[in-house]
């Protein structure tokens, strides 16, 4: 479409203003102007964490007060999105839902991303056993499905109503390898340049150098899996809590609210089933188009699947 | 290159043995054994339980547990459930044709879908007709495929009053009955599955179709069709392989949520029931199994790989 590419553009930029605060407002303003697409996935993700922010002043009901006598209620202007099967508001569960989805999302994608690039940089600048350590466990943690990996997670530390860290972990141990391998790729690049010798002739240590001069250089891929893996590690979320292997009740989650009342009732109330996933799907849907833009303007060589 | 394949063969042993250990001492981590959660709340005198154990060989240390298996499992031999106590092999063998039959259709309605969107995305890259598949595809990801299964069995009991049937039948004993209970989880699932697949399709032609040769193919004549199909794809379908390659090897242990949906008999459900019973050896032997297959079909690929691309040589 156009012959200049964004990485031009953007390195351009930064050579004719340098003051990182400026560089910082352009980048954004070309990707809102080049990116349609990961814009929207912008607007969707500001509004779920608008919503999870202000949940106590736009639900508009408790969502976790039963009320019996309001049973399976379809949708009406009272409750936008109908009851459940313990009178509860399905509009305030869903609002209270993207806290759920937020919080496990953004913490097992932070920390995993996190332990996998330490894991990547780690490995590509020792080199030898200490790397050849690494990527054997990280094969043999790749070499599960996800949700298996998961599922034994949650199994050996235990499932229940306030166990929301164990959910969190289940799904931050299967991101680990797969960032690790990734950052390890684009480490080895890096180890290996002249900036890094002169670095070590002046005398810096290995951990000066790791962080200080390897990881930055990584970021760009460290960022577009953060993204990625935020939507991945909202959907596991929602898998586990469906297989009534996550979040418990009353707390509100979307895959909880399709695991009990959404199949019992699937025909008497099919609101039940249809509200939550819709959420789960926009929640992923934003945070996708967005990493995937921001991966086409920070990288345009990378590719993940 | 014999010695290559040799070496790769060998250097299955250790990813499985860790995998062997992992899983091993995972499960026994987990609080809890299976003699435990068989009596829970019912007032059984601890001798019974200690019996009990002593006759499932709970009671041995675990380095004993684990050098037995390992021996069972040089022998070929996947021992008892401890749950049902009939042989691992045999539970698994009710189980995998479903999850293998599941696993092939979801793969053939994903490459059938994928391959041609992804193809006519990258040729109209940034036009509209891109950013529909590329918003097609996303959404792809982003709808979980439970999800994609409910609505579809929501659909279908409001509209023609159908659900599909429950129980399974075998492809060789009524084809229709067969295909009438797999197709609808084979779209949900492979809805997700063309969705990666396209993606992949779409930047790896994205990026060959800057190459030279196919500058030069343009240049001297070809037709733009024929470029694409025959100098293009061809290169770019590589990566494309190996992903659907992995994604299948994914799908026959990973379709956990979706079988719950269907209701489907197969090796995920299989695995979760054996996880909540702390069915150690049918757990262990399903892991083993899954990895085993996953790793395989990583080798098949690189060999695969050496056959389609004559630059690709391993030493």
């Amino acid at each position: 479409m156009t012959a200049v590419s964004d990485a031009e553009i953007i390195a351009r930029r930064s050579y004719v203003d340098s003051t990182g605060r400026r560089r910082f407002v352009r980048f954004w303003r070309d990707f809102v102007r080049r990116r349609p697409l990961g814009t929207a996935g912008a607007v969707l993700i500001i509004l779920m964490v608008f919503a999870a922010i202000f949940a106590d002043w736009i639900a508009p009901y408790d969502p976790i007060a039963n009320r019996f006598q309001d049973l399976l209620l379809g949708p009406s202007p009272e409750h936008l999105l109908g009851t459940d099967a313990f009178g509860r508001d399905v509009f305030s569960r869903i609002i209270f839902g993207s806290r759920t989805a937020l919080l496990v999302g953004f913490t097992a994608s932070i920390v995993g991303c996190t332990i996998g690039l330490v894991l990547g940089v780690v490995g590509a600048y020792f080199g030898g056993k200490i790397d050849m350590t690494i990527q054997r466990l990280m094969d043999i943690l790749l070499s599960f499905p996800l949700i298996v990996i998961a599922i034994a997670v949650v199994a050996a530390l235990g499932t229940g109503e306030d166990k929301i860290a164990n959910v969190i972990a289940a799904i931050t141990v299967p991101i680990i390898p797969r960032v690790a391998r990734v950052v390890r790729s684009s480490a080895l690049s890096v180890v290996n340049m002249p900036y890094i010798e002169a670095t070590r002739s002046v005398g810096s240590g290995g951990a000066r150098i790791m962080f200080r001069h390897v990881a930055p250089n990584v970021f760009a891929p460290y960022l577009i899996m953060m993204t990625a893996f935020l939507g991945q590690a909202i959907l596991l979320e929602a898998s586990l809590s469906f297989l009534g292997l996550g979040v418990f009740e009353p707390t509100a989650s979307w895959g909880l609210m399709l695991r009990g009342a959404g199949m019992q009732f699937l025909e008497r109330a099919p609101w039940l089933a249809i509200a939550p996933g819709v959420a789960i799907s926009m929640a992923v849907f934003g945070f996708n188009l967005f990493g995937d833009s921001l991966r086409d303007a920070l990288d345009p060589r990378l590719r993940t699947g | 290159m014999r010695r290559y394949v040799v070496g790769r063969l060998l250097l299955m042993i250790p990813t499985l043995a860790g995998v062997a250990i992992l899983t091993f001492v995972i499960m026994r981590a987990v609080p809890g054994d299976i003699v435990a959660l068989q009596y829970a709340g019912s007032p059984v005198p601890q001798s019974v339980i200690d019996e009990q154990r002593h006759l499932l060989g709970l009671d041995k240390p675990m380095w004993t547990q684990f050098t037995d298996w390992m021996g069972q499992i040089a022998h070929f031999d996947l021992g008892q459930s401890l749950w049902t106590g009939h042989p691992v092999v045999e539970e698994i063998q009710i189980r995998l044709p479903l999850s293998i039959e599941l696993a092939v259709l979801a793969t053939l309605l994903a490459v059938t879908i994928a391959i041609p969107l992804g193809v006519l995305a990258a040729v109209r890259q940034d036009s509209w007709v891109d950013y529909l598949i590329r918003v097609f595809s996303i959404g792809g990801l982003a709808m979980p495929s439970f999800w994609i299964g409910i609505v579809m069995i929501l659909t279908t009991i409001t509209l023609f009053g159908w659900a599909p049937p429950l129980v399974f039948t075998p492809f060789t004993e009524d084809p229709i009955a067969n295909l009438a209970q797999l197709i609808l989880p084979a779209i949900a699932v492979g809805y997700r599955y063309s969705a990666v697949s396209m993606r992949m399709t779409r930047s790896t032609l994205l990026e060959v179709l800057r190459e030279d040769y196919v500058r030069t193919a343009r240049a001297k004549g070809v037709g733009e069709r024929m470029v694409v199909v025959r100098h293009a794809l061809r290169n770019a379908l590589l990566p494309v392989i190996t992903v659907v390659s992995l994604e299948f090897a994914f799908l026959i242990g990973g379709l956990v949520v979706t079988e719950q949906v269907f209701n489907l008999n197969g090796i995920g459900k299989l695995l979760v029931d054996a996880v909540a019973h702390r069915d150690y050896t049918l757990i262990q032997s399903l892991v083993l199994l899954l990895a085993a297959v996953f790793v395989l079909v990583n080798f098949v690929v690189d060999m695969v790989y050496v056959v389609l691309d004559p630059r690709i040589r391993y030493s």
